[in-house]
């Protein structure tokens, strides 16, 4: 058996058998994926809430448009009252051809946008009882497909972030412990090379971070959060495989300067959040100030962001990938003569 | 033929010369044992000797072969068992043992071989962190042993172990004796190194004080023989007058008598039929130890 198989292979049984890295690996952004992704299941699809007493065809009109959530009231009163109760924006009172709008004023915003779409559809109706040609027509629609829901924003985030998360305590904690255990001197008193151990360390996060995406895909595709991928979504993979040697060469960097597994941990973590919140990962960051832009624009996981982004969900291909890769790529070169300047066989 | 060759190696840290001046040569075959109490320079010794280490001066060879820098010829020759047990983490001692192996190209099928050497065949399918003290312990020389090195390197393997998993572990090393290895191993305990050396070197403070065969080592010391009999078998009085006799006490259960000349002793006390509860006890390496290192107290 060749050195570089059956390093691998430990490694892989090391990881498979510790539950803690399982943990950290798939639960944890799992949750993340489960609670933003429930949370923001009905975001983007928020309906105008209205209550209707009495019929006829504006109501006819206003149920088929598809922009109202309407509740049905057979008493004006009570109608009149869940409005001044707060709990609706407006109240719709049909008296055949006269319709009150009765609106709660103290919700500005609800109640504009209330007025505004029912004077639309009064006019509307207004013009094809005169039985005339309207002189103008609006024609909408919007440029996402219309699948755009939260977890297609949500699913590449988390997957970037959660590649970010194994990569870097990967390689941190086995530097650490290899080397407070003198695996790394009995291995450097074997004639085998460091790129061997390397390099199988490297297929190890490699292969973890093929595994994350493929289980993170999985249940973002369940009924429950309605996940679809778009075209080519195995650009993704090249994609997952350069920002794990990103984030690997960042593990071994802080596996280099910490002592223990403890000191590990802490500053892989004081890595990682920050970089998690400036990259878009929960939140997206165009609507934040300036100067996080730019910060947000140097670091490699708003990179990967991006590019797993283009290529899961926004249907977009090869030429995609041209940025995130290029800056993947220069990070790992640089981060990576760092940490291999600085690299120590013992303490 | 010469197996480890060092001359003269030194290695200091800052004001503290861990190293200094320490030389010996280890026969092809042979069991050597270096003793010493904790900071004497052992560890740091092993260290340049397998090449981990670079000393500031003095030569070191092995099988002919220069240790350092990383000798690549050199190192599927040598097997080290280092002080820390050193595991892959979360594998079987039968993985534990392929994975070491496979650094120098050995075949898996060979970790069966040396558990069994080691008496781990039944715990082949346990996590090392399962293991106790002592199964562990012979899984890292296992571990040293799977790619059948000609010389064996054990820092302190016998240390923080009870007495069976000790003598259990002093078979597996007269066994990879058998095997014409060579072995040279650090350890505190010098009943221990009595047994098993056929050569010791006695350190401190960085120097070899004294090294050759165990026996001749405390040969060398002229310390008496302390014989003890049952108390009431001779009269203080006769035995302080019995030809060769240096001293003689007495306590609530016993007579004890020390002697230069025990062979005189014994053979009068034989004539008198007086030997009911007789006890030799002569010198130990640890006299000798004791006399080269001091005895005061060390942390």
């Amino acid at each position: 058996m060749t050195a570089f198989k059956s390093l691998s292979g430990a490694m892989f049984k090391g990881f498979f058998r510790d539950r803690l890295s399982l943990f950290f690996t798939f639960l944890f952004p799992l949750m993340f994926l489960v609670i933003f992704g429930l949370l923001f299941r009905d975001a983007g699809a928020d309906k105008q809430k209205i209550a209707v007493v009495g019929d006829g065809p504006i109501v006819t009109a206003m149920e088929s448009s598809g922009i109202f959530e309407i509740q049905k009231f057979t008493d004006s009163s009570a109608a009149v009252a869940t409005v001044k109760a707060g709990d609706l924006p407006a109240a719709l009172i049909v008296h055949g051809s006269r319709l009150d709008l009765r609106f709660a004023a103290s919700d500005q915003q609800a109640a504009a946008v209330v007025n505004g779409i029912m004077n639309g559809f009064v006019d509307k109706a207004n013009v094809m009882a005169t039985g005339q040609q309207p002189a103008f027509e609006l024609s909408s629609e919007k440029v996402e497909d219309s699948s755009l829901k939260p977890i297609q924003f949500l699913t590449p985030g988390i997957l970037s972030w959660g590649v970010s998360i194994s990569a870097v305590f990967g390689a941190a904690l086995t530097l650490v412990s290899w080397r407070k255990k003198q695996v790394l001197r009995r291995i450097r008193l074997a004639p085998v090379s460091p790129t061997t151990v390397l390099s199988s360390r490297l297929l190890v996060s490699i292969g973890v971070a093929l595994l994350q995406g493929v289980v993170f895909v999985l249940v973002a595709s369940t009924p429950l959060f309605g996940l679809q991928l778009h075209g080519q979504w195995w650009l993704a993979i090249p994609l997952l495989m350069l920002g794990t040697l990103a984030f690997f060469s960042v593990g071994m960097l802080v596996g280099a300067f910490a002592k223990s597994e403890e000191a590990a941990s802490g500053a892989a973590n004081l890595v990682i959040m920050p970089m998690a919140f400036l990259s878009g990962t929960f939140f997206p960051v165009e609507n934040a100030p300036g100067w996080v832009q730019t910060v947000s624009k140097l670091l490699p996981l708003r990179h990967m962001n991006d590019g797993m982004l283009d290529v899961l969900v926004r249907g977009k291909g090869m030429e995609a990938l041209a940025v995130p890769a290029s800056v993947l790529i220069g990070f790992t070169l640089v981060v990576g003569f760092v940490a291999a300047r600085v690299f120590r066989w013992e303490d | 033929m010469t197996a480890v060759e060092v001359d003269d190696i030194r290695k200091s840290y800052g004001e503290l010369k861990a190293v200094d001046g320490v030389s010996f040569t280890v026969a092809e075959g042979e069991f050597f044992g270096i003793l010493g109490p904790n900071g004497a320079g052992k560890t740091t010794t092993l260290e340049i000797v397998e090449g981990l280490r670079r000393p500031d001066s003095g030569s070191v060879r092995l099988l002919g072969e220069q240790p350092w820098p990383r000798n690549q010829r050199l190192l599927p020759r040598i097997g080290v068992q280092l002080q820390a047990s050193s595991f892959f983490e979360k594998l079987t001692a039968k993985e534990q043992l392929q994975t070491f192996g496979s650094l120098y190209g050995v075949s898996a099928g060979k970790a069966a071989e040396y558990l069994e050497l080691v008496g781990l065949t039944d715990k082949a399918n346990e996590q090392e962190n399962k293991l106790s003290g002592g199964q562990r312990q012979r899984l890292s020389i296992a571990c040293a042993l799977v790619h059948d090195p000609d010389i064996v390197f054990l820092d302190e393997p016998t240390a923080a172990l009870d007495p069976q998993a000790r003598r259990n572990l002093w078979d597996v090393l007269r066994e990879i004796q058998k095997r014409g290895k060579t072995i040279v191993y650090t350890t505190h305990y010098l009943d221990e190194a009595e047994i098993l050396c056929d050569r010791v070197a006695i350190m401190d403070h960085g120097r070899i004080l004294a090294m050759d065969a165990p026996a001749v080592l405390v040969r060398g010391l002229d310390a008496p023989t302390h014989v003890t009999l049952q108390k009431g078998t001779l009269s203080l009085e006769d035995a302080s007058v019995l030809p060769g006799v240096d001293e003689s006490h007495e306590n609530e259960v016993s007579l004890s008598i020390s002697t230069r000349q025990p062979a005189k002793v014994l053979a009068t006390l034989a004539e008198r039929g007086a030997l009911d509860g007789l006890q030799v006890r002569t010198a130990t390496l640890e006299d000798v130890f004791l006399q080269l290192t001091g005895r005061e107290y060390r942390a």
